[in-house]
């Protein structure tokens, strides 16, 4: 433990997530945090600069928010884009665009759980800064590293060699996709999954059993709250994360399902003078508080928000694994670590999920685009599930196919509130008496690697 | 052991992720560098580990690889003090080398794009002249520019990889080349000259001579079981395609362009060929060579200059057009 002699701490960057972010921890005369607030770096613009490009434009413009998650940006955008035009794509290609956010999800969550995350619980919170990262990871458990690198890589290439270009992509097109999915790909691809599902498996299994149960005890230290869910489910009431309504649970369990387009009537943003991220809330609500143990008007997203609002999983092995999980944490589940949980039944669920799209017969047919579209005045709100959470796109056109408006909603704005709300608690919890850590402060950003910002 | 710094500005993470894209490569070289910072993989604070530091400091290094443009004042902040603390100054892709996609946003004056994201976005719950700002003047987040420019705008940079983001064999490349301490060999030509499709050449004068651009709203002929050397090149089918003034090596040494492989056009993401000092009026050039009439395309800038929006012809434009 060192004696602070500031009042105030800028814990900047903050590290191991995409995002460039800062939090400032202040505190009050007996050394104890009076407030704590992440601020988000910068506004780039995106909204504003796409307007006066043509819609069609749009998916390859976008996809520059995000090189973690471009592909959730191309497909998010495209659905608005063809809402607006009044189009709708030929099945295969909606097929074709799913099997891609899987693929594409794949490795992403590879990425997040072993080189942004596990550092953390594998080397532990209080391994020194300069060991706590993937090479520190490499350096002790080499075998596991290797093959998070290779499995990670196996799917990026497999993407690219189908797609042309996984990061920053351009095969969604407005109307389809851009070429068919040919026989001797479709078996490559299948290969790549059955490996990938095997390492999803594994991966699972060495969370639930090794890596996270002894961290749960701490986390619940480090305070828990209770909040509102987003997710999309599908028509039984599954996850879904290519299309299907959105879910809004609130505080208390209750669920309303809408369309994404009547997004407005149930989400508002607020502003805050100290960060350019806005602050997404509940609108029955009324408001948004940051703060206790059961906030006003704060709802969360991302794989927990995801597995809280769902019913369960359309596939097996992803819904065994959610049958463990919901006999050991119930539902909703609120604990912040256990977000990683969630994501890892989701990188099952993800792996299942492309193997069942590689085996439709649709998945290999030739009629992937609409042969020509009239560009035209309207409005469209199109969403995917991206692994930060929801994101939603509302665009409105011009005569020409213009955009005229384009509104954009991520996942990581949707959990403004709760990440700053989870790293306030924590800080209030471990930074007693002007008495604070290096392992402490690593433990506050934890909460906020849980969230994949 | 050679110490590497890194840093992502105006930045989509998106470089960072084509440097993980080494793969096993990455792994090996590894145990040749130590990385000192790197926000992304790396716990290195700017403030002291314990955040109690007034001043922004950096970790000395050999290297230093910076991804994204400048777009704000920390961004500003953060370059100059990699300046002092790298030997070797590396942009890394598109961003950090021209300032990018994101750059189009100098196409747009930046009190619109605060006001529309705080005052006018139809999901704020409070619209109009009485929304709360964010206020980096009274609080610890940073102003926003009024132009996103690339690196060498600021500091001196004393390597280039281009893409966006770069094929990975560029960035072993680079790195490698340091390590090695020999020039690095990177792209030259245009994405033309690595492109399979086949040319037809000039048109003939008559029909041909003056179609209008078309959009992506239309499909592209091509057989998809053939290879890509059986399809017609895409601007000679009238598409807008940026090859012809777009820096090659997106597909690495022996690939193909990476759009062109998905049977999409090129938007120019390598960044200009180093020999179009002007691809505006280049490409005109190259579009009038396929007998399309380059008047015709709606929306110039956001076509040719996706991702060259802050180059210095545009900003003197922007300046006139303002005076
Ligand atoms: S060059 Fe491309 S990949 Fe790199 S930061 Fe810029 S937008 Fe992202
Ligand atoms: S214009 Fe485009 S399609 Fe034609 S040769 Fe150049 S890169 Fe290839
Ligand atoms: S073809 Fe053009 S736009 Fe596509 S990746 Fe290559 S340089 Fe970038």
């Amino acid at each position: 433990m060192v004696r602070l002699t500031e009042s105030h701490l800028r814990i900047a960057p903050l590290s191991r997530i995409e995002g460039h972010a800062a939090l400032d921890i202040y505190l009050d005369d007996a050394g104890n945090v009076a407030d704590a607030r992440m601020s988000v770096m910068s506004l780039r613009g995106f909204e504003s600069f796409i307007q006066g490009r043509p819609a069609e434009e749009l998916p390859r413009i976008v996809t520059r928010i995000c090189g973690i998650c471009p592909w959730h940006h191309h497909l998010a955008s495209t659905k608005a884009v063809e809402t607006a035009m009044g189009v709708t794509p030929p099945p295969t290609a909606v097929k074709l665009r799913e099997l891609c956010q899987m693929l594409a999800t794949i490795p992403d969550k590879i990425l997040h759980f072993y080189f942004l995350a596990a550092p953390d619980f594998v080397l532990g919170p209080d391994a020194p800064a300069a060991q706590r990262n993937v090479v520190g990871l490499a350096g002790a458990n080499p075998d596991l590293a290797r093959r998070a690198v290779k499995m990670r890589y196996g799917m990026q290439m497999a993407l690219e060699r189908f797609t042309g270009k996984a990061i920053h992509p351009v095969a969604v097109l407005v109307g389809g996709f851009s070429k068919p999915l040919l026989e001797e790909e479709r078996r490559a691809l299948l290969a790549n999954v059955a490996e990938a599902k095997q390492f999803a498996l594994d991966s699972m299994a060495l969370a639930r059993e090794t890596l996270l149960p002894p961290f749960i005890k701490q986390f619940q230290d480090m305070g828990e709250y209770a909040s509102g869910y987003l997710g999309t489910v599908d028509a039984n009431d599954n996850v879904q994360l290519y299309d299907g309504d959105l879910c809004l649970m609130d505080n208390t369990g209750v669920r309303t399902r809408f369309a994404p387009k009547d997004y407005l009537t149930h989400i508002a943003e607020e502003t805050a003078e100290w960060t350019w991220l806005k602050f997404p809330y509940m609108k029955k609500a009324g408001g948004l508080k940051l703060e206790g143990q059961n906030p006003l008007g704060l709802y969360r997203t991302n794989a927990l928000a995801r597995v809280n609002v769902a019913q369960g999983f359309a596939t097996p092995l992803a819904q065994k694994e959610l049958d463990i999980f919901r006999k050991e944490f119930g539902r909703p589940v609120h604990l912040v670590c256990l977000y990683h949980w969630a994501r890892l039944m989701e990188l099952v669920y993800c792996c299942e999920r492309a193997e069942e799209l590689l085996h439709d017969p649709e998945i290999t047919g030739r009629e992937v685009r609409l042969a020509s579209i009239a560009p035209k005045a309207g409005e469209g709100i199109g969403h995917v599930e991206a692994p930060r959470g929801t994101l939603v796109y509302h665009i409105r056109t011009d005569d020409a196919g213009m955009v005229t408006m384009a509104n954009i909603i991520p996942g990581t704005t949707h959990n403004n509130a709760g990440m700053n709300l989870s790293m306030k608690m924590a800080a209030q919890k471990l930074i007693r008496h002007g008495e604070c850590s290096e392992e402490i402060l690593n433990k506050v950003e934890m909460c906020l690697r849980a969230y994949d910002p | 052991m050679t110490t590497l710094a890194g840093e992502s500005l105006n930045s989509c993470a998106g470089c960072e992720v084509a440097l993980l894209n080494l793969g096993e490569t990455l792994l090996d070289l590894l145990p040749q560098i130590q990385i000192v910072h790197l926000p992304v993989l790396v716990d290195n604070k700017y403030y002291g580990q314990l955040g109690q530091s007034s001043r922004l400091t950096l970790p000395k290094a050999v290297v230093g690889l910076v991804s994204g443009g400048i777009r704000n004042t920390e961004h500003l902040e953060l370059l100059h003090a990699m300046r002092e603390q790298v030997d070797v100054l590396v942009a890394l892709g598109t961003c950090a080398a021209t300032g990018g996609l994101p750059a189009l946003a100098n196409l747009t004056p930046e009190k619109s794009i605060t006001e529309f994201a705080f005052t006018q976005a139809p999901s704020l719950a409070v619209q109009g002249p009485n929304a709360p700002m964010p206020q980096p003047k009274n609080t610890s987040i940073p102003e926003i520019l009024p132009q996103c420019l690339p690196l060498s705008a600021h500091v001196k940079v004393d390597m280039v990889i281009p893409g966006c983001p770069p094929h990975p064999e560029w960035i072993a490349e680079g790195i490698l080349s340091l390590l090695e301490g020999r020039p690095a060999a990177f792209p030259s030509r245009s994405v033309c000259s690595s492109c399979p499709t086949w040319r037809k050449g000039t048109p003939g004068n008559g029909s041909e001579g003056n179609r209008p651009v078309r959009r992506m709203l239309e499909q592209p002929s091509y057989d998809p079981e053939a290879p890509l050397s059986s399809m017609q090149c895409l601007l000679e089918q009238g598409f807008m395609c940026l090859g012809p003034v777009t820096l090659a090596g997106c597909g690495g040494r022996t690939g193909s362009p990476k759009c062109i492989a998905a049977r999409t056009p090129c938007r120019g993401c390598q960044g200009p060929a180093l020999s179009s000092s002007i691809p505006s009026v280049e490409y005109v050039a190259a579009l009038t060579a396929a007998g399309i009439n380059g008047a015709t395309m709606p929306d110039k800038p956001g076509y040719i200059s996706r991702f060259n929006a802050a180059c210095d012809a545009l900003l003197q434009l922007r300046e006139s057009t303002r005076a």
